[in-house]
């Protein structure tokens, strides 16, 4: 009953189910992480600040550290990597990199919930989507949907 | 013997424990209970839910405690009540809930939360409150007991009381399928 680990289910159809779960579960916390910490007396000018403010401040609240890394092409993609991502920071498997790198993803679920939230109360309509090349390092690309 | 569970309490939870901010740990918890009221409609649900899920934290937490502490196995009820409210609660909710309301055999005793954390920027909707709803239905359990939450802040009582009752002791065995 208490074992340390579970094993992920092989059916897609069920990882897709949990992913929009935890996905808003996160979003609706980054929605109210927005408005309990919002700049007072700064104001978020364009999607880059905002997306700052993700890289900056919430990253402070959610994880104690900053963003190593914030990658733009200047059209809409944005590209933030941490290198010591705290949940991935004790994992480990006995099947090598690749294997842990696949089980580690759904932890990365809320936390995209979470930025896609956050950029959601400041208006930014995105698509969040995470990446990992090897434990604990882990980068979340943020793609602007265009606002018609 | 309370004042030395106390401080051990406090000490872990200044030296031992890695903090997480607290608004963060309320929203995330406040947007699980919004999902499962979604996912299953159902408030009785929801507290079956929330109990299972706080029963697998707590044989979690349970580890870490003795982990991170050097507690002797305690004799009996009266002192893991007092484990669990200065050492427990101190050490993950940075609270500890006076131990009260003893039966008179020693099996059953009260936790009363005078400020709960997981409550904070939460209101409940009157349907909730009338069809039953336990916001904060994830106690921890150590021995083979009843825990149930008898009244709630958010349902309108002055205090949180968390019931606990000793049904039977867990002798120590190996699990199913462990070796």
């Amino acid at each position: 009953m208490a074992s340390g680990w579970t094993e992920l289910p092989d059916d897609n159809e069920v990882l897709e189910q949990v992913y929009v779960k935890l996905e808003n579960i996160g979003f609706r916390v980054g929605r109210r992480l927005a408005e309990r910490y919002a700049p007072v007396g700064r104001r978020l000018t364009d999607t880059l600040d905002v997306v700052k403010f993700v890289c900056k401040d919430m990253w402070m609240v959610l994880f104690n550290r900053q963003v190593d890394n914030l990658k733009t092409n200047h059209r809409g993609i944005y590209v933030l990597q941490d290198n010591k991502f705290k949940w991935f920071l004790r994992m480990s498997s006995n099947h090598g990199g690749a294997a842990a790198a696949r089980r580690a993803q759904p932890y990365t679920w809320l936390p995209c919930g979470i930025i896609r939230g956050v950029l959601d109360s400041f208006g930014v309509n995105a698509v969040v989507s995470p990446e990992t090349l090897g434990l604990p390092q882990c980068t979340f690309q943020i793609k602007v949907v265009a606002n018609e | 013997m309370a004042k030395q569970y106390r401080n051990i309490g406090e000490d872990v939870w200044k030296n031992k424990v890695e903090k997480v901010n607290a608004e963060l740990f309320i929203f995330t918890y406040g947007s699980l209970v919004v999902q499962l009221v979604k996912d299953y409609e159902d408030y009785q649900a929801v507290n079956k839910q929330l109990d299972k899920l706080g029963y697998n934290i707590g044989v979690r937490l349970i580890d870490d405690v003795l982990s991170r502490t050097s507690l002797d196995k305690c004799k009996d009820m009266r002192e893991t009540a007092e484990v669990i409210s200065k050492v427990g609660f101190r050490m993950f909710l940075n609270i500890a809930p006076s131990v009260s309301a003893w039966s008179t055999d020693s099996k059953e005793f009260s936790l009363i939360l005078d400020d709960n954390p997981l409550n904070d920027f939460c209101e409940l909707p009157p349907r909730a409150v009338q069809d039953g709803l336990w916001y904060s239905n994830v106690p921890m359990v150590g021995l083979q007991v009843k825990v149930e939450f008898v009244r709630d802040v958010l349902r309108g009582d002055d205090v949180s009381e968390i019931r606990v009752r000793l049904e039977k002791m867990l002798d120590e065995e190996v699990p199913v399928g462990d070796d």
